[in-house]
């Protein structure tokens, strides 16, 4: 496959950027998306250009680290995947591809497409956790749990925190990731003990942290690579309101 | 110098419960005067800093990724394995033990080994206090499943994405202690070298990715929990950062490396499918649970499926040859990695491969759908099956997957006592950066366990024996030991951007993992591991020639990053040449075509190699030194393994 690519090129946070254009060929359509901007890389620094800076790690859909936006889609046109798991079949022949990095103010360009996500980090510590220290804690088998309450925990525990929630959102909300996260541990009874606190001061968080607001239009949803439903924002703001009323009910 | 364990006296049983009771104590308001450093954040790094910092020590937490909840441990599919005997099928602590150490082919340490199945139980309680969503039965309690090399259900398990709730379990604890100023985070910090003063470990230099500042940091102890070295391979199913820059540096400071020849070949790997491949991506070995390995009986059908003249699932019965199961019929298919990894090697190199490359197998389905319905299956493996779709077109619902052996895991890494102390006073190193658990081969399920047992349940005992004997004052990091290594680290950084050389980073270290696959994989002959060695020498002496790092240090620089890498890669891959080279033995992973019995299978030679092999750094080019600590067993007699 012969392709146009055009790359969003800044060397800092500080520098303006712009897109720049290469012309790749010799693409294999079983390569994935990661692989083929290897090759493009191997050929930048053939002629002593600098290769073009992205985030990536597992390369197996599950680390969150990759995050590019193609074609106006974070992690591309395909649905249920991250970037590293887009592979070039899903793209035809002579295209002209168009990659971004996340853009949003809460996630600073650091070079090329790779972003600073360390405000999701912060959001976490604000309280998304179950405050148990090590040791000391009961059998595991205990408490049981409904099956149908654990699963629904587990779709919501599944958010890898790449941040395509963010990036597809016109308001760069957040609120996707961050319900995500109090939904699991609020519908879970190790975590129902801290839900309204946990609540209130992930959201103080998240609106520290400059994410915008939510508006219902889903895209954060749409785009999730994981599939991360939107009932789990109802499940946020019920939390949330819960404990601005003074009531976990 | 002797190499000694520390392993405690008495009854297996008692070890570990004797040794928490006399280990020296930090008093709990003498901790806060301490720092420890801990790097890497997988399971082993996040849960050791975590619970380090409950404790009340300072903690410092280092990952080159730009958040602590990418390291590699997230990737683990198939489970955390524990002796809970929920299923009453039979399984008790020694149970574990003893699978363990036989899984391992004797080459590991009963007292760790045993430590290791009793916290097993704890680890499971305390995921689920934090939140862990592990899979459950209707009547709300957990579910386990059985897993490869294991007669017993003792496997907890998340969907297929155990290690990611694990590690988002620990990453929370992590994160919990963040907020209460207990630890520092670094993201996209790189180690670059150990500090040691008089011996004893004090600190780390450290390159941050972004700006490129070379900085010193300087604590009481340091951790390593840096992973494995998987990627000297180039292809491997490690993420693209996993390296062994942390735990090599540490070697050349005086660190022994424990066993560097000992890989694990993962037996249910996607097969490559080009030059452009980049990492090899693992099918959770739990598929094995359901599904069937098969090749066709001869060659000229195998022909047939490769030219895709003919389907598989158009193949008869009576076409078919399940290996496994006609080879090993207590076991069949849940038979250890390396034992299915090496008959997929030998069916392939028959002929009687099935894709294009001729090197892969099948893994079908079929009957376990026929069996259980569509719906169970999915229920099991959903996002498996939806990945290997996703990644190879092929639907496994509708035809066979197709699988191949891949590198997956070291079991060797640094030397630890069992305190997880290496031989360097006040270094440790925990999870896959050391080598004391596994022996020779690591079961499934078994890495998470090791993983969190030493960070959440070992390491904050044991770190408080060497640290109850340090005073409080901490290393200013402008002492001379500090400028000495920060200068090593500046130096190799200039030259290795001074060379601009005409050959790429990624072009060394395809080659070298090229020479380690084909010489030191799956089968390893004293032959080829000679001629290995060599080639790795050559490339090694090219690489400083002839590499081409662009741009400056002072930058987000990923070249010089995969640079620094590969150079450290480079001289591993040698050690680990010689550490195969020395073994004149096959025993788990470590496969030596000299020794094998008439079956063909891995042949012990427990008289002269019950020993793990530590070796000493001296120079470059240098021959390190072998140092011996022999392994001795008192709770378990050796037997050749078999799983017919």
């Amino acid at each position: 496959m012969k392709l146009t690519l055009k790359i969003w090129r800044q060397k800092n946070t500080n520098d303006k950027g712009a897109f720049k254009t290469y012309d790749i060929d010799g693409v294999s359509p079983d390569m994935s998306f990661l692989e083929m901007i290897d090759v493009l890389n191997e050929q930048l620094i053939e002629k002593d250009e600098d290769p073009v800076h992205f985030d990536h790690d597992c390369r197996e859909g599950i680390c969150g680290m990759c995050s590019m936006y193609i074609n106006g889609e974070p992690h591309g046109p395909l649905k249920g995947v991250t970037t590293c798991q887009l592979h070039m079949r899903s793209f035809s022949d002579g295209e002209t591809i168009t990659i971004e990095p996340w853009r949003a103010k809460a996630f600073p360009v650091v070079k090329d497409l790779a972003v600073d996500r360390s405000a999701f980090d912060r959001v976490i510590q604000a309280g998304g956790y179950v405050s148990v220290n090590t040791g000391g804690t009961p059998d595991a088998n205990e408490i049981p749990i409904p099956k149908s309450v654990a699963d629904e925990a587990f779709d919501a525990a599944t958010c890898i925190g790449c941040g395509a929630c963010v990036a597809a959102c016109k308001n760069a909300s957040a609120m996707l990731f961050v319900s995500a996260k109090i939904s699991q541990l609020s519908m879970l009874p190790q975590g129902q003990v801290e839900k309204s606190e946990r609540a209130e001061k992930m959201v103080a968080q998240m609106d520290a942290e400059g994410f915008g607001a939510c508006t219902n239009t889903g895209a954060c949803s749409a785009e999730c690579p994981k599939g991360i439903d939107l009932k789990n924002i109802a499940r946020m703001n019920r939390e949330y309101l819960g404990s601005k009323m003074g009531s976990s009910n | 110098m002797k190499l000694e364990s520390k392993i405690p006296e008495g009854p297996l049983a008692e070890k570990w419960t004797n040794h928490k009771f006399n280990v020296k104590l930090v008093n709990p308001a003498n901790k806060r005067k301490y720092d420890i450093i801990v790097v890497g954040t997988g399971l082993a790094g996040a849960s050791a800093a975590a619970s380090l910092a409950e404790l009340g020590y300072n903690v410092k937490s280092f990952c080159f990724q730009d958040s602590p909840r990418r390291a590699h441990s997230i990737a683990a599919q198939g489970g955390i394995n524990a002796a809970k005997n929920y299923q009453n099928d039979g399984d008790s602590v020694f149970r574990l033990f003893y699978d363990t150490i036989k899984g391992g082919d004797y080459r590991s340490r009963e007292g760790n080994v045993y430590r290791l199945a009793e916290v097993s139980v704890n680890i499971i309680d305390q995921c689920v206090a934090q939140g862990v969503p592990f899979a459950r039965e209707y009547g709300g309690l957990l579910a386990n499943r059985s897993f490869g090399g294991a007669q017993v259900s003792r496997t907890f398990y998340a969907r297929g994405q155990t290690g990611q709730q694990l590690l988002l379990g620990a990453y929370s604890a992590l994160s919990r202690q963040v907020a209460n100023g207990k630890v520092k985070l670094y993201p996209r910090h790189e180690m670059l070298d150990l500090v040691t003063i008089d011996g004893k470990a004090k600190g780390i230099v450290t390159r941050n990715l972004i700006t490129g500042e070379i900085e010193s940091h300087s604590a009481h102890a340091v951790v390593l929990a840096s992973g494995g070295y998987g990627n000297v391979f180039y292809l491997s199913t490690n993420a693209m950062g996993s390296n062994a820059t942390a735990a090599w540096r540490a070697h050349k400071k005086g660190a022994f490396m424990a066993n560097p020849c000992y890989t694990q070949i993962h037996p249910t790997c996607i097969p490559v499918s080009g030059d452009h491949q980049s990492k090899l991506t693992l099918m959770s070995e739990s598929l094995r649970n359901d599904g069937r390995v098969w090749v066709p009986k001869t060659k000229e059908l195998a022909e047939k499926v490769r030219k895709g003249e003919i389907k598989p699932r158009d193949i008869d019965e009576a076409d078919r040859d399940y290996y496994l199961e006609r080879k090993y019929p207590a076991f069949g298919n849940l038979v250890p990695r390396d034992v299915a990894s090496r008959n997929a090697k030998y069916v392939c190199d028959e002929g009687r491969g099935v894709n294009d490359t001729g090197k892969a197998v099948f893994l079908d389905f079929r009957d376990a759908i026929k069996r259980d319905g569509r719906d169970t299956i999915e229920g099991k493996y959903g996002n498996l099956f939806d990945m290997y779709k996703q990644i190879t077109g092929d639907n496994p619902y509708e035809t066979p997957m197709k699988i191949y052996p891949a590198v997956h895991y070291t079991m060797g890494g640094l030397w630890v006592d069992y305190n997880l102390m290496t031989n360097v006073p006040g270094l440790y190193a925990t999870g896959e950066s050391n080598f004391s658990d596994h022996g020779a081969n690591r079961l499934g399920a078994s890495a998470l366990m090791q993983g969190l047992a030493d960070g959440y349940f070992v390491i904050p005992y044991t770190i408080g024996n060497y640290l109850a004997g340090e005073k409080y004052e901490k290393t200013p990091v402008d002492h001379e030991a500090f400028k000495a290594a920060e200068k090593t680290v500046k130096d190799n950084i200039d030259k290795l951007l001074s060379i601009k050389g005409s050959k790429s980073v990624d072009h060394f270290h395809k080659e070298l993992g090229k020479i380690m696959w084909e010489y030191c994989g799956m089968s390893r002959t004293a032959e080829g591991l000679t001629r290995a060695k060599g080639m790795v020498k050559e490339l090694r002496d090219e690489f400083w020639k002839n590499v081409k790092v662009l741009g400056s240090n002072e930058e987000f620089n990923s070249s010089l990053e995969k640079a620094s890498r590969v150079a450290d890669f480079l001289e591993l891959g040698e050690l680990m040449i010689d550490d195969a080279l020395h073994r004149e033995e096959s025993c788990g992973g470590h496969f030596r075509e000299e020794h094998q019995t008439e079956e063909g299978e891995a042949k012990r030679n427990d008289e002269d190699f019950a020993y793990v092999a530590a070796w000493e750094f001296k120079d470059l080019d240098i021959a390190e030194e072998l140092h011996k600590e022999e392994l001795n067993f008192e709770n378990v007699k050796l037997t050749q393994r078999s799983y017919k």
